[in-house]
């Protein structure tokens, strides 16, 4: 069952006389519980791609179907409730909001959905016990490791059952431990919450978590094979 | 729809995170509203205090002076030449249907003795009627009556200056004063009026009958001079009626024919007051509007402050659009940070200003006064100074694109 769907997406930049194709027809289609790994060298097109697919960005041609959804033509805010409802983002610098305890930070994205404080303190907890941070509910992010912040972060990204996490270079910035836990954490959100996982990475043993991968070079999608060890 | 306590307890917090940068900033909102505040309670208590003094004077007051006259092509000033008489003044009370009460005066500085004390004073030689026309009363004792003018009677009533001076803690009822050595007998001491709209002190004056003063005191250039005739009319209507009546009245008995300038002149007193009252009332409004510069200038430095701020912090936007946040949302949050800043800067400022205006009393001995009004205002005014200048900044930050925030170092 597909959950997102792209057909003949394009993203082109215009720097004055100079057109920039970021993209260039490129379809796919994503199934619900898929584990995707996208891959390319840097310019290759994969953090446009991963924009376009997170709806922080549009696209300039094709169509984008997110959920059924053609959400290529929507206005800014109802992409801000796309991204809250169906989206949850996990960035390689994790993004925490600093002097902001761990709960707080994964409070966020309720804070813009209309939650009682009370119930997203509840659900908050939850997230923070499913990603294994119970007890630190109340550490400032510069009090926690690398590893324990991008688990807040994957939490934060959790909290409003999103079926789609995005995960832009998660393991970036962490140590090789510290990433087979978090990507472990990936596979096992996966496999028992069915949550579809979508990631960017250049690091081939990263990429080996996940189901299936597509390789992207100079704004096309240059291969989309199933990989892994599942 | 965003939830308001807890976007305002993250407006807290991110208020808290430059302290410093916070208090200075509310810095400019705490002198402004206090200068409002403080310039208004100056321009207030000045108008409650000429307010007073035109109230001490008497309303609806009228005066007669003697006017300028002619001798062999040498024109003297005005009052210079006395032509008013006492039959003058009863013709205007008996005749000039808007006056209600008319006084004559023939007034001189005199030196007062009692007993071992003396004071030099303002003598005014008048008539009952001139307690009416004051609107003054008697603190104790009685008046002096028109049997009294009639037969000259040497009786006096005085000021509470004069009291104090003369006779200290002794009771001044039926003791003997005497005035340019002449005896005189205390019936009543005036009640305190403070001071008159020209600064003079009122209460250093002695009334005694007017005939008194021209026969036995001062003595007169022509029969029945008086100096002034103070008038009161029946109301604020009859003020340019009674006016007229005078003028015409006074023509007739003084003979000037078609043409002549008159001999005399009517002063609305009330009206030159009233003109004095409004003078202060601009100068309130001036006050007011340079103190409101100020209030501008603070109202700029929140907008300095939250623009820098919406820089420092793009990556938080960034994220938070990127959770879901939408463009209302960021907006809302930075205007009720500059809401915060301005409110919170205004409530210090009120309770700064109510404190300067204090001080000022005390220290300046101006009467201050604080209205109500002028409190909620400067409030209401250092709120819209909230939202004018934090709504820039706010808009600025709603505009943030939230993969550039994102990638914002």
């Amino acid at each position: 069952m597909p959950i997102l769907e792209t057909i003949e997406i394009s993203k082109t930049y215009y720097m004055g006389e100079m057109e920039l194709k970021a993209l260039d027809s490129v379809s796919f289609i994503i199934n619900k519980g898929d584990f995707v790994s996208i891959m390319g060298a840097s310019g290759s097109g994969k953090s446009t791609m991963m924009n376009i697919l997170g709806c922080l960005d549009l696209p300039t041609g094709g169509k984008y179907l997110l959920d059924g959804e053609d959400v290529s033509k929507l206005n800014r805010d109802q992409l801000a409730e796309i991204r809250n409802s169906k989206l949850g983002f996990v960035f390689q610098g994790f993004n925490l909001l600093s002097r902001t305890t761990a709960i707080e930070n994964v409070e966020l994205p309720m804070l813009y959905n209309g939650l009682h404080a009370k119930e997203r303190r509840v659900k908050a907890m939850e997230a923070l016990k499913m990603v294994g941070l119970a007890g630190r509910e109340h550490h400032m992010p510069n009090q926690l490791s690398g590893g324990q912040q991008q688990r807040v972060a994957i939490g934060r990204a959790l909290v409003n059952n999103a079926p789609i996490i995005l995960a832009d270079e998660p393991t970036g910035n962490l140590d090789t431990k510290t990433s087979d836990e978090i990507m472990s954490l990936f596979v096992k959100l996966n496999t028992e919450e069915n949550i579809t996982i979508i990631l960017v990475t250049h690091e081939p043993d990263i990429a080996q978590y996940s189901k299936r991968l597509m390789r992207f070079s100079d704004g096309h999608l240059i291969s989309d094979t199933l990989s892994g060890q599942q | 729809m965003i939830d308001f306590p807890s976007t305002i307890k993250i407006s807290f917090r991110a208020l808290k995170v430059n302290l410093m940068r916070t208090l200075l900033t509310m810095l400019g909102i705490i002198i402004g509203v206090g200068a409002v505040i403080a310039m208004l309670a100056i321009g207030t208590g000045a108008k409650k205090k000429i307010g007073d003094q035109i109230a001490s004077m008497g309303s609806n007051l009228l005066i007669v002076l003697p006017g300028s006259t002619t001798s062999g092509g040498l024109r003297s000033g005005m009052g210079s030449q006395p032509t008013l008489s006492l039959s003058d003044s009863n013709a205007i009370l008996k005749e000039a249907g808007a006056v209600e009460y008319a006084a004559p005066v023939l007034n001189g500085n005199a030196q007062i003795i009692y007993g071992n004390q003396n004071w030099s004073t303002v003598v005014v030689g008048t008539s009952p009627s001139m307690l009416n026309v004051r609107d003054w009363d008697l603190a104790v004792g009685r008046s002096f009556t028109d049997e009294d003018v009639r037969n000259a009677t040497k009786v006096c009533i005085l000021g509470q200056t004069v009291v104090d001076n003369l006779f200290g803690d002794i009771d001044p009822i039926g003791q003997s004063i005497r005035i340019k050595n002449i005896p005189f007998i205390v019936l009543g001491v005036l009640s305190v009026k403070g001071q008159s709209p020209q600064g003079q002190d009122q209460d250093d004056t002695i009334y005694i009958p007017v005939t008194t003063a021209q026969k036995k005191v001062f003595g007169v250039s022509f029969r029945g001079m008086i100096r002034v005739i103070m008038l009161k009319a029946k109301g604020t209507d009859y003020l340019s009626i009674a006016e007229k009546q005078v003028n015409e009245l006074l023509r007739q008995r003084h003979h000037i024919q078609q043409g002549r300038d008159d001999d005399f002149t009517v002063r609305n007193l009330t009206q030159i007051m009233e003109t004095a009252q409004q003078a202060t009332v601009v100068m309130t409004l001036l006050l007011g509007a340079i103190a409101s510069v100020s209030l501008l200038v603070g109202g700029i430095g929140i907008m300095n402050i939250m623009l820098v701020s919406v820089t420092e912090r793009t990556r938080e936007i960034g994220i938070r659009l990127a959770v879901g946040a939408k463009a209302s949302d960021i907006r809302t949050q930075f205007m009720i940070e500059a809401l915060i800043l301005s409110l919170i800067g205004g409530v210090i400022g009120i309770i700064f200003g109510v404190g300067g205006a204090e001080l000022i009393s005390t220290l300046a001995k101006w009467e201050t006064i604080v209205t109500p009004m002028s409190i909620i205002s400067a409030f209401c005014f250092s709120a819209l100074v909230g939202i004018f200048f934090g709504f820039y900044p706010a808009y600025k930050a709603s505009l943030l694109n939230p993969i550039d925030a994102l990638r914002y170092e």
